[in-house]
């Protein structure tokens, strides 16, 4: 099964990415082969087969519920492209 | 005496402890050597000379009252998703080209309490996805043993660092093989420890039920001090096991006598596989018989899913962490968007490379709906089913040995236009991080053009000890290991 370039610039959007036309050709034809390859997966009957999603078993782990120290606001702001009165900025969401 | 850039870090550190040399004398001799030799092989991003010169000399004070640990002194070079409190970490990406974190990492704590020195931050493909450092967002990374070929990757620049004595070790970091394969491709010793062994934190997320940090060294005995310096439980990485850390230097000389190795049908009939790997391999068996350990055969039945479950699980995991690049709390922004839509948009489409967006593409086609099912679940299955293969070999034997990669290290050039042949490459090393058992790499040979090739070790979970001492009885009885890149252009 290939992907469609419908497909990819659909899926380009859920990821917030933009593409141009060349790029979504280029990973049409590249996701493609590789889906296609994927499928490879398919000779194989999982049915009942309890997926893994964490290699080692562990439950939840918890911690006491204690306030310790952490990196401060301005710290936390230092790296912001763009910051004011504690907060980070950002363009114009409501009009 | 050896220059001083070709010590190994206990050579160096026997050293210290005499007083013969000074920690500063050890770091300027290594800061001159990546100044004449780096341009050549770009395995650097970010030098830290003066903080570099500055932990040496504190380093010398503490010698000189007496206190001096393993790794005091020794500079050693960390790969760029590693956090550094003050230092530049971009994960050779554009959209972290101007990130300075202001926390370290665990295991940058832990190596600035034991003493050690950084020389910088080293080069890797953006964000960790790649197998050759070409994905770099900045500049590619040339293999020390022949320029005209890649280090491997992603940790192509600790591996190129290490081989081309630019460091006396380095930490890496490995999700489907992206420490072992630069290892093995640039002729140095590479760890990727169980899951959870090693703290995350302060590690950038690429896929993180499978990333883990290890240590890639110039022997096995490095390699297993810096593992027990890194080791350990942490409460701030919830999937940090909370387990006794072995004193694995000290485990390495016992013999490895009637010990069970492990050999694959499955690795001698992939398609692909080429004669020199295959020879050194063949050789190393029968090296591993001459020191009195027992070959066993196994199967590991599922090997041939490996590849398709990975690249469905680790692009889908990228998707959603690599969700965080915004351009709104660090990193690029893209200042041109005029509403918050078009500023995520064109931050993410500027900032991120070619292959960063492939894989956020397609993980997150992975897990769109629909597709789920088809998709993610069912290669999370088949992680059930690959982590049940190496379940059922550990009956039968202690250790498994298997090629790192299929070939040695490739030209540069040659597979990037094909992403699918590029990720076939990492056939035998990303099952042990679906799995999440150890693994390793040891040096065991050179192709007909000069080229390292490594042996790859697996263990049982939290069996270090066993495949470190493997490979430092196999390292005892060969001289691959002290070879160096012998380059006239360097």
């Amino acid at each position: 099964m290939k992907i469609t370039k419908q497909e990819v610039l659909h899926v380009a959007h859920l990821a917030r990415l933009n593409m141009d036309e060349s790029m979504v050709d280029l990973f049409s034809v590249q996701l493609g082969k590789v889906l296609e390859y994927v499928e490879t997966l398919n000779q194989l009957d999982s049915a009942g087969v309890t997926p893994t999603s964490h290699a080692i078993d562990m439950s939840n782990a918890f911690r006491e519920d204690a306030i310790t120290s952490s990196i401060d606001r301005q710290a936390a702001l230092s790296n912001a492209p763009e910051e004011d009165a504690g907060s980070f900025i950002v363009p114009k969401v409501i009009e | 005496m050896k220059p001083l850039h070709a010590l190994t870090i206990h050579e160096a550190h026997d050293l210290l402890k005499k007083k013969e040399v000074s920690a500063v004398e050890i770091t300027r001799g290594i800061l001159d050597r990546i100044a004449s030799i780096d341009p050549a092989i770009g395995a650097y991003i970010t030098v830290t000379d003066d903080q570099a010169l500055n932990q040496a000399k504190a380093a010398d004070a503490a010698i000189a009252k007496g206190e001096i640990e393993t790794l005091t002194g020794i500079p050693l070079a960390i790969k760029d998703l590693i956090c550094t409190r003050g230092v530049k970490t971009t994960c050779a990406s554009k959209i972290l080209d101007n990130f300075i974190p202001p926390y370290d990492a665990v295991v940058v704590e832990k190596l600035n309490a034991g003493g050690a020195v950084m020389l910088g931050k080293v080069n890797m493909d953006e964000f960790a996805m790649g197998s050759s450092t070409e994905n770099s967002g900045f500049h590619i990374t040339k293999n020390p043993w022949n320029l005209a070929h890649v280090p491997g990757g992603s940790s192509g620049g600790s591996a190129a660092a290490v081989a081309a004595d630019m460091c006396l070790g380095s930490l890496g970091s490995d999700t489907g093989g992206s420490i072992r394969q630069p290892a093995s491709h640039c002729g140095v010793v590479g760890v990727k420890p169980t899951y959870g062994r090693v703290s995350r934190f302060g590690l950038v997320a690429f896929a993180s039920s499978l990333d883990q940090i290890g240590p890639l060294a110039k022997d096995v005995m490095d390699a297993a001090i810096l593992l027990k310096t890194i080791s350990g439980y942490d409460p701030r990485d919830s999937t940090s096991v909370n387990r006794e850390v072995e004193d694995y230097p000290a485990l390495l000389s016992r013999n490895i006598k009637g010990l069970k190795i492990g050999i694959p049908e499955e690795y001698h009939t992939s398609n692909g596989v080429s004669g020199d790997v295959l020879s050194a391999i063949d050789s190393a068996v029968e090296i591993f018989k001459n020191t009195g350990a027992e070959m066993v055969d196994i199967s590991l039945p599922h090997t041939r899913y490996g590849v398709a479950a990975y690249y469905l699980i680790a692009p889908a995991e990228a998707s959603s962490n690599l969700a965080r690049y915004d351009g709104v709390k660090y990193g690029f922004r893209d200042p041109a968007a005029e509403s918050l839509m078009d500023m995520y948009r064109q931050t993410r489409s500027k900032g991120f490379g070619a292959e960063v967006q492939r894989r956020i593409i397609l993980g997150t086609y992975a897990l769109s709906a629909g597709y789920y099912d088809a998709y993610y679940k069912k290669a999370s299955q088949i992680r059930t089913l690959i982590k049940n293969d190496f379940a059922r070999a550990f009956e039968s034997c202690d250790i498994i040995l298997a090629p790192v990669a299929p070939t040695p290290a490739f030209k540069i050039g040659e597979n990037v236009d094909d992403p699918l042949s590029m990720y076939l490459s990492d056939v035998f090393t990303l099952s042990a991080n679906l799995a999440g058992i150890p693994g390793m790499s040891v040096p065991c040979g050179f192709s007909k053009d000069g080229l390292p090739i490594g042996l790859q070790l697996m263990g049982n979970y939290f069996d270090e000890p066993t495949i470190l001492r493997a490979a430092y009885h196999f390292e005892q009885a060969t001289e691959f290991h002290k070879r160096k890149p012998f380059n006239p252009e360097i």
